[in-house]
């Protein structure tokens, strides 16, 4: 089934929460609401010609020259064999997405990383906390207006060095 | 939480606590810094929750710094028991971004180190689930045969573990004279091996006994977790990227998709992920046999701009490791750094079906299930 | 330097402190701390081909009864507070000995925000051993090297000093 297909059967079940086809360079995605993003995701899965069951990916890239922090979902349907890339946009000064996590258990970790890395807040999550950086952690690393701390527990994060290294982007 | 035993006539036999224990993050196990908070009771789990993070090493943020071209050795680090298909999955994003074409040796070179590197892998996964059993023997004779295949790709590369032999275009050097004379000589003496292995662990009641039937997982579970790669071949789902979505020159090769067939207890428990491993072993030799002999002659490199700007825009690339489907969103902006890289991993899913799959399971099974999925810390954590 | 069989009749002449540190170096439990890739070249030289065993040194899962910490792999901040607890846990005279790029100083990854800089900012170290990772024969030189300084300490003195002064003089 095609990219246009999908959004066409979207669109007549959910109206204004669906945006357009995107049609990339390389790849071709639809983009929905975040507040709607749960029952479409049910939909989704459980529809039989759609019949995505995999959440394959789930990423998020902020894009502060938007204002926004874009929720990228890439889902595939064993059934038949079939990808689709979903996508959602985030205000960046209050980021908040309904959680996918009742829909694919396999969003439970991947949007907690999104959480901690970027500071999405995924709404009715069951358990949002941090997964890869300590709990005491200061800030969103991913975020591109990100500074270093000068240190963590008494640890300098500096380390003097002969090597000329890149400088921070 | 206690949990208090009667005899029928109402005498109370003794009293029992829930225990919580702390698994890690050093531990001797090869899969990592990992860390379990286990709750208990007995030998009995109640749950088992992961705490992971000990090697978040902020892959993805420094790709953002250091660029295009000078991420590849990044890459090896990703997944450093098979680095050749991490740093395979980099370079085909930048390439199909920028839109280069990999000359066809070059391919064949990536095919051979690839699967070189696949078969590494799989000896210290069936290896080190030996160890983790108990079977300290099997785990030393899987690093012998492992320092062959490290001989190998030093001789092709130049390192035995962190190769960076992959560029953006195709590969930084051609195989060496003699190289294809040395690979065969060593498939030779390792399909034999693999049997070897295949009698001293497979059948053995030992083994059978601690991992079959052990953490079933079930194929709706695998999907719904995106459990990826030999663990979810082993639930019976018959889907591998080499031949469900090819990439690379792998249209070219023939070779067979093992699934779990659940001989001893059932389809999905950790005796199933650990045999399709042993059989991807046979496959990729095969497919070694296969390259080596169809080898073309041409250049191994395309001509990439030294500053490399590939136009903007944004891919999502799988590439089939050794622990699974891994899938590269990357993101270009038209300059010479990438805008965002993420990499989801096959180890990362499988992190997160533990704490499900650990309840009711024994302490000691605990660690027979982290080996069978075949975790390294630094896939989940990056 | 070989105390056995320098006179026939098995009569040996040594100093105490020699006999001592010469029992202490031939038989150096190190504890598994493999972190990152460089605990899989430790691996591989505790293996078949490149083998630890015959220096005495068997890996240990616990730091109550090893000697010798070998730091394999990156350190994060995360993980730096659990080193130090291991380190105080080991006994003394203990050792440590950095192995890699990533526990000397960071390596590659110094321009993570993740990442401490260096083991020694943490615990004191005796040996680095550079390398990316480095090959077992290079771990190997680092440990012979690690037996030559503990052959110079000094133990039998009239007051109580800690191992850093014995190994001082």
């Amino acid at each position: 089934m095609k990219t246009e297909a999908i959004q066409l059967l979207l669109h007549e079940r959910f109206g204004a929460a669906v945006g357009p086809v995107e049609s990339a360079r390389l790849s071709e995605s639809v983009e929905v609401d975040a507040s709607a993003v749960a029952e479409i995701a049910l939909f989704l899965r459980d529809d039989p010609d759609l019949a995505f069951d995999c959440l394959s990916n789930l990423s998020g890239t902020d894009r502060p020259a938007r204002g926004k922090i874009q929720i990228t979902y890439e889902l595939f349907s064993y059934v038949h064999r079939r990808a689709f890339i979903l996508k959602v946009d985030a205000r960046r000064d209050r980021p908040e997405v309904a959680t996918v996590e009742n829909v694919w258990p396999a969003a439970n970790w991947l949007e907690r990383e999104v959480y901690d890395l970027l500071g999405v807040v995924f709404v009715d999550h069951s358990d949002l906390r941090r997964l890869l950086l300590p709990d005491d952690w200061v800030g969103y690393p991913l975020r591109k207006d990100y500074v270093e701390a000068p240190e963590y527990h008494g640890i300098s994060t500096v380390r003097p060095s002969a090597l000329k290294l890149p400088e921070p982007k | 939480m206690s949990l208090e035993l009667e005899f029928d006539d109402g005498r109370e036999v003794f009293a029992t606590e829930e225990m919580t224990l702390n698994m890690g993050p050093q531990h001797p196990s090869t899969h990592g810094v990992l860390r379990f908070i286990i709750r208990a009771d007995g030998e009995v789990m109640r749950s088992a929750k992961a705490d992971v993070g000990y090697l978040h090493r902020s892959i993805e943020k420094i790709a953002e710094k250091v660029g295009w071209r000078g991420f590849m050795p990044y890459t090896d680090r990703v997944d450093y028991v098979a680095a050749m298909t991490t740093n395979q999955a980099w370079a085909m994003a930048a390439e199909v971004l920028g839109g280069v074409t990999v000359p066809r040796r070059g391919e064949y070179c990536r095919v051979i180190a690839a699967e070189l590197g696949r078969i590494c892998s799989h000896l210290l996964a069936a290896g080190a689930m030996g160890m983790d059993i108990g079977a300290i023997t099997p785990f030393t004779h899987a690093v012998r045969e492992r320092e062959l295949i490290n001989d190998l790709l030093e001789e092709l590369c130049g390192a035995r573990l962190t190769f960076n032999y992959m560029r953006v275009g195709g590969v930084a050097w051609d195989l060496p004279p003699g190289f294809g004379a040395k690979v065969l000589r060593f498939l030779d003496h390792f399909e034999p091996y693999v049997d070897e292995l295949d009698d001293l662990l497979s059948n053995n009641k030992i083994y059978i006994e601690r991992l079959a039937g052990v953490a079933v997982v079930t194929r709706e579970r695998a999907i719904a977790y995106n459990l990826v790669g030999p663990n979810l071949r082993a639930s019976g789902v018959k889907y591998d990227i080499r031949k469900h979505l090819p990439y690379s020159v792998y249209p070219e090769f023939e070779f067979d998709v093992p699934i779990g067939m659940g001989l001893h207890g059932s389809v999905g428990d950790c005796w199933d992920r650990y045999i399709v491993r042993l059989h991807e072993m046979r496959q990729s030799a095969r497919i070694l046999r296969q390259a080596l002999e169809g080898l073309p002659e041409g250049p191994v490199i395309a001509k990439v701009p030294r500053n490399y700007k590939p136009a903007a825009g944004e891919i999502h690339v799988h590439v089939e490791t050794p622990r699974g489907d891994q899938s590269w969103y990357v993101v270009a902006d038209g300059t010479e750094y990438p805008y965002r890289v993420h990499i989801r991993t096959g180890s990362f899913a499988a992190m997160s079906i533990i704490e499900e799959l650990s309840r009711g399971l024994m302490v000691a099974d605990l660690v027979a299930l982290i080996a069978s999925f075949d975790i390294v810390a630094p896939e989940v954590d990056r | 330097m070989s105390l056995l069989n320098t006179v026939p009749e098995m009569v040996l002449t040594t100093k105490v402190d020699q006999l001592l540190n010469w029992t202490r170096k031939s038989s150096l439990w190190y504890m598994l701390f493999g972190l990152a890739c460089c605990a899989i070249e430790m691996m591989q030289t505790g293996g078949p081909r490149a083998d630890l065993d015959r220096f005495g040194m068997a890996p240990r899962a616990t730091p109550r009864v090893s000697d010798l910490m070998i730091v394999a792999g990156t350190l994060t901040l995360k993980m730096a507070l659990r080193t130090k607890v291991l380190y105080e846990q080991m006994p003394d005279p203990k050792y440590v000995l950095s192995m890699g790029s990533c526990s000397n100083c960071g390596g590659l990854f110094q321009l993570a925000y993740s990442v401490c800089d260096g083991v020694d900012k943490i615990i004191p170290v005796d040996v680095y051993v550079p390398g990316c990772p480095p090959r077992p024969e290079a771990l190997t030189d680092g440990l012979m090297l690690l037996q030559k300084k503990m052959m110079q300490e000094r133990w039998l003195v009239r007051e109580p000093r800690s191992r850093a002064e014995a190994a001082r003089v």
